[in-house]
């Protein structure tokens, strides 16, 4: 590809200039492919001759089988209780809240469960960091669950043992532990906030005196700790208000996806760009090293590395009038950087009180420290942003706490170790050699829910139980106590975290209940019975949240305590969590490994992001791999090539080339944890790079399903829609002239109908793993998605805006339609997708033969194939049948399906309404999509109750139907999106002021 | 030069190419009636059951009402089947010793599940919903036959879609009061058309026949 005619030509592109790739502008021959066909290797899998021979027996056996159901149906069993518990009614789902610990923080969630299988996770609405909605990774926590990879039994020295082994060499160990005083024990952790767990390493270490516990989250916070630390004098966490800010600021912050707390933020921050309803939009400007979903929701987008943001922020607090601060960087802004933080500080300085500065966690302490003082010069402090007391227990700082165990194991000071729920064997910083050291200690025992990488260094192994399998609490982001309840008995012979300790304590084999129960006796008042069960119940203690706290903030940026000193270099990299699989805790997950990451798109893999202009300079394609040395160590890894990248910065996602836990995990993407230094976490200051000449097979899904640029995103600015708020439509093409026929004549009571905002969507993927959940959704496998084969029912199209360098990012998520006049209809020989009355389009599965002329029909490109069994019927995945969704088929090879607009809760939703003799309410049916997202972007109800949420939206001149020159007339339409650049940033923001006309 | 087609050759072709036809129609036809026969569908052919259970016994003989064993029928998709606890009621004192409700016994004092044989047995693609059938007024016996008078139970009816649908077509031939949808002895009166016609209206009840009615 050659990128400098790929510049030229969007530079000669007329008005709005959208596209999805840059091999779409390049006009590369396997876009073409895919824009030609829905599947472009669609027929090359029969080619070889063994396979012919296959494809014919099989044939045979599928004839033959194809007679068998005529002959007798398969007899089947009722299997009754034997004591019918009270509150199950069979049919019927149960609902429970319990809570999912994750990122340093617990969020509370509502779980299904069909008679004792919980199937499906959702938000629990009455928790501050849920609101009903969920993340991508609490929606695939079930399959976390039946996985089937899941360590089963405890293992010694990698040989089948068992507990009771286990509890008595650790009763022979008490012993010396009471002896000496825990004389080289030590407990390694995550991140904990489980109240309980808490007080019971309280309770050990008051027990063991010498014993130590060691804290290491692969994701941690150290740098904003130091800050704390330093400019508060203790530590502190922060919540945000992002109801009462009207400028954003974010350094570096993927406020909108990776904070404790990011589920509220985003509903909050969007509910404050809904222009058609409330003109006061708050305004986003974003500084960031490496594009993320929050820069791509942002007015305005100033890329910089990593050295680069540490005088970006000294001259903000420059100029928003913080006193004393002198700059340490040596690098130097350029005319338009300058202009550009001229404006933004204008801008919140005009906003005393109203605005909001955020800083990634990651970043150096000195910018966290001077984000302090910046907000607190803004008056925002208190207002939109305020402290409160760490909802980690006993926080320490993690990359000195791991550093400090991993000098006492070469010191020999270390002779018992715990290591629980975490894998440092693989997710530790490469320069400390964890792994090896970790061989080296007398008696070591891994907790863990995998057969991992530390699970197989460490002597002992014992299976932990998932959340939804044992008791537990923890905090929220504002501090709310969250309680986490059992699902179901453990699958396997696991044991909690809680009971591994209480086995520390001496107290084998007592319950996780009787231990968190336990803890909370004397805590929730008199009648603690009650209040224990409202707790349950509610999934949170009331009123536990943290109040705030007030600090003033010391002026260490004076003092220069905080000062690095740093110099931008040619290369820099900087690492973040995996946006699908995260430290690699998920990696074993397939809906989430399947799952296109945002911007990207890429599946099955990580690649080290780059920008175009960094391509030329290595002469690089995506694909080709390079080769990143840090100084003391090197990997190799294939780019990416991302349109909007910071130049010079290189980053990678951490979570991948793990080497054990689980079938699916291993062997995928490139472990980026092997150039990463213990004292800088996620940021490499300076890499040297080069060109290996090899390359690797890349899955991204940004080229499959391709609508052919004809205005799919619409938007324009907050002013620009003020002047013409029915911008969405100057792009329409003249519409077809109505029906000879007529409309359809429907139902008299409901018409179903979608609309998405599109000034709402962040594109955070929660509604795609939502709908993988609901539908039984198989995974395909990455050779699968490269030939074009994947089944999201869901897809999230992804659109680039301006020229290749500072591309602006859009995100639409894409389903079926459920056209009025669907296009797919007519062509089905068999009548296996018909119209509903109600408007539905919908798919017979048992009807389907497998044409595929109505996917070769669809414009939208929103039906999928099952060109194989994809729904494992394999020994090994026996479990996985425990978590399908029993109110929806699961699909055999050769079926065509699609997005059904949740069928089985319309119909469970129509049932409940006519035995009560009454229509279903507004409300009453939500989609999974609609359920799971965190900004309520999608409303779904009756078009027929014109005072139904859906309606008003489609009333909305915002509201435009994709490719509604077809006549198709979707049941779904989408809101436009309307961004609030700021005028004055003139050169950015005129591009949209006027929306040409279709050329 | 030998004829190479004898003179009966006409009338071998003429044979095998009407017998090809006649076979084709005449296995069409048996496939047609075979799929329908009881032998397949097993209607009237009791199902081998671990106790064999009568349910004319129970709701005949000693008036027991549908519901006191199906006790989800008014709530749930699925209308339940009674646990070795509701058998056990009555069973630890009445036919405590009988060698027919071994299995039962067995099974409360083990703990393990009695296993029935399912006689309707709808295919994994169709979802059929028992409350709302009896919320209007689709009686028991509509689907389910005379059980009353069942000494073991078997399939009334086919389950067949085609059978499913001339109900789902014409519901105002199948309706009876709500209030005795689940009494097998309720008696159609003399004016059961108009009466239908009427609760057709009362029960608002529609022609549902999209295929996500019962096909998701």
């Amino acid at each position: 590809m050659n990128f400098d005619w790929v510049r030229k030509k969007l530079a000669d592109k007329t008005g709005k200039n959208l596209w999805r790739s840059m091999e779409e502008i390049a006009e590369t021959p396997e876009f073409m492919s895919y824009l030609k066909e829905e599947f472009p290797n669609g027929s090359a899998q029969t080619a070889s001759p063994e396979a012919r021979r296959d494809f014919l027996k099989l044939m045979g056996a599928s004839l033959l089988l194809a007679a068998m159901p005529g002959c007798t149906q398969p007899k089947e069993k009722i299997v009754p209780y034997v004591k019918m518990p009270e509150e199950i009614v069979p049919g019927k789902p149960l609902f429970y809240a319990t809570g999912m610990p994750f990122n340093r923080h617990v969020t509370g969630l509502l779980a299904e469960s069909h008679m004792g299988r919980p199937t499906k996770l959702d938000g629990n609405p009455g928790h501050t960091d849920s609101l009903g909605a969920t993340s991508l990774f609490h929606q695939a926590a079930i399959l976390g669950l039946y996985d089937p990879d899941r360590s089963k039994v405890v293992l010694k020295s990698g040989q089948s043992s068992s507990l009771s082994a286990f509890l008595s060499v650790i009763e022979k160990k008490l012993a010396e532990w009471d002896a000496n005083g825990g004389e080289g024990l030590r407990i390694l952790t995550g991140t904990v906030t489980s109240p309980t767990f808490g007080d019971q390493m309280k309770q050990v270490l008051t027990r063991f005196p010498k014993a130590k516990w060691h804290r290491y989250d692969a994701i941690h916070i150290d740098e904003a700790r130091r800050a704390q630390k330093a400019a508060l004098g203790e530590f502190a966490d922060s919540v945000y208000d992002f109801k009462k800010a009207d400028v954003v600021f974010s350094l570096g912050s993927n406020f909108l996806i990776n904070l404790p707390g990011s589920l509220r933020y985003a509903r909050e921050f969007t509910s404050r760009r809904q222009a058609h309803k409330d003109k006061n939009m708050n305004r986003l400007y974003a500084v960031e090293a490496e594009p993320t979903l929050t820069g791509a929701a942002a007015d305005h987008l100033l890329r910089a590395k990593v050295s680069k943001m540490i005088a970006v922020t000294e001259s903000l607090a420059q100029r928003v009038g913080v006193n004393n601060v002198q700059p340490t960087s040596s690098v130097k802004l350029s005319k338009d950087e300058q202009h550009w933080l001229d404006i933004a500080a204008k801008d919140l300085r005009n906003a005393q009180g109203k605005s909001l500065v955020l800083a990634g966690e990651q970043l150096p302490a000195r910018i966290q420290a001077l984000v302090f003082a910046i907000n607190e010069q803004l008056g925002n402090t208190g207002k939109t942003v305020s402290w409160i007391e760490p909802t980690e227990q006993d926080p320490v700082l993690h990359g000195v706490s791991l550093a400090e165990l991993t000098a006492d194991i070469r010191d020999k000071k270390v002779s018992d170790l715990f290591i629980l729920g975490i894998n440092p064997a693989y997710a530790a910083p490469g320069d400390l050699n964890f792994s090896d050291l970790l061989a080296s200690v007398p008696f070591s025992v891994h907790h863990g829910l995998y057969n991992d990488e530390t699970a197989a260094v460490c002597q002992w192994h014992i299976p932990a139980t998932h959340f939804l399998e044992h008791f537990s609490d923890g905090r929220a982001s504002d501090g709310t106590v969250t309680m986490i309840q059992p699902l179901i008995n453990p699958l396997y012979d696991g044991v909690s975290e809680h009971e591994l300790v209480s086995a520390l304590l001496g107290k084998p084999g007592r319950s996780s209940e009787k231990i968190v129960r336990g803890y909370w006796k004397d805590k929730l008042g008199l009648d603690f019975d009650g209040a224990w069960r409202k707790a349950l119940h509610d999934g949170l203690i009331t009123g536990s949240a943290f109040t705030a706290k007030s600090f003033t903030v010391k002026t260490v940026w004076e003092s220069g305590e905080l000062n690095q000193s740093f110099t931008e270099s040619e290369w820099e990299m900087t690492l973040r969590p995996d946006e699908s699989v995260w430290d690699g805790q998920f990696a074993n997950n397939g809906w989430l490994q399947e799952l296109p990451k945002p911007l990207t798109k890429l599946t099955w893999d990580n690649a080290a992001h780059i920008s175009p202009e960094s391509a030329q300079k290595l002469e690089v394609q995506n694909g080709d791999m390079i080769e990143i040395n840090n100084g003391l160590k090197k990997i190799e890894v294939p780019v990416w090539i991302i349109p909007g990248q910071t130049s010079g910065n290189i980053s990678l996602a951490l979570g991948y080339g793990r080497t054990l836990g689980g079938q699916i995990a291993k062997g995928l993407g490139f472990n980026a944890f092997t150039i990463q230094s213990a004292a800088l976490h996620l940021w490499v200051p300076k890499i040297s790079v080069r060109k290996t000449g090899a390359t690797a097979k890349l899955a991204s899904t940004q080229l499959h399903q391709n609508m052919e640029g004809r205005h799919q995103i619409r938007s324009a600015s907050l002013d620009t829609f003020k002047k013409q708020p029915d911008f969405a439509h100057h792009l329409e093409h003249a519409l077809p002239p109505a029906s000879f026929y007529g409309a359809h004549k429907g139902s008299d009571d409901y018409a179903w109908g979608m609309a998405i905002n599109l000034s709402s969507c962040i594109g955070c993927n929660a509604c795609v793993v939502a709908c993988n959940s609901e539908n039984n959704i198989p995974i395909v496998g990455k050779d699968e998605v490269l030939n074009g084969r994947e089944m999201h029912w869901v897809r999230i199209d992804h659109y680039y805006e301006g020229d290749i360098d500072t591309a602006e990012s859009h995100q639409q998520p894409v389903m079926c339609m459920h056209c009025e006049n669907a296009p797919c209809e007519p062509v089905c020989p068999v009548g296996a997708t018909t119209h509903s009355d109600e408007g539905l389009n919908e798919m017979t599965y048992n009807r389907c033969i497998g044409t595929r002329y109505c996917a070769n029909n669809c414009p939208y490109k929103v039906r999928r194939f099952n060109f194989l069994a994809y729904t494992d019927r394999d020994k090994h995945s026996e479990a996985l049948k425990l978590m399908h969704n029993p109110d929806v088929t699961v699909r055999n090879r050769g079926i065509m399906e699609k997005c059904t607009f949740c069928v089985q809760r319309i119909n469970q939703a129509r049932i409940t309404a006519k035995k009560e003799d009454r229509l279903i309410r507004d409300g009453e049916i939500k989609t999974a999509c609609q359920t799971a997202c965190p900004t309520t972007a999608i409303a779904f109800g009756n078009l027929k109750d014109k005072n139904s949420e859906v309606s008003k939206w489609k009333a909305q001149p915002l509201n435009y139907g994709l490719l509604n020159e077809l006549n198709t007339q979707p049941r779904l339409t989408y809101l436009a999106k309307v961004k609030n650049p700021n005028p004055s940033l003139a050169s950015e923001a005129a591009h949209d002021a006027h929306p040409a006309k279709h050329h | 030069m030998k004829q190479i087609f004898s003179p009966a050759a006409n009338t071998k072709i003429r044979l095998i190419l009407w017998g090809a036809v006649f076979s084709v129609i005449a296995l069409g036809t048996f496939g047609y009636w075979l799929a329908r026969s009881n032998y397949i569908t097993r209607v009237g052919i009791p199902a081998e059951q671990p106790v064999p259970f009568s349910h004319k016994h129970h709701v005949e003989g000693l008036g027991m009402d549908c519901r006191f064993c199906h006790t989800s029928v008014e709530k749930s998709s699925f209308a339940g089947i009674p646990s070795t606890a509701t058998c056990m009621k009555c069973h630890n004192v009445i036919w405590k010793e009988s060698p027919a409700l071994e299995p039962v016994r067995e099974s409360w004092r083990t703990g393990k599940p009695l296993n029935w044989q399912r006689v309707h047995d709808l295919p994994d693609h169709v979802y059929f919903n028992h409350s709302i059938h009896i919320a209007k007024g689709v009686s028991c016996t509509e689907c389910h036959g005379q059980v009353n008078e069942m000494p073991l139970m078997y399939k009334k009816n086919t389950l067949h879609m085609e059978w499913c649908l001339q109900c789902h077509r014409h519901p105002e031939t199948r309706l009876s009061p709500k209030e005795e949808a689940v009494n097998p002895h309720w008696e159609k009166p003399d004016n059961i058309k108009e009466m239908q016609k009427d609760l057709m209206t009362k029960y608002n009840v529609r022609t549902v026949q999209n295929c996500s009615a019962c096909h998701r």
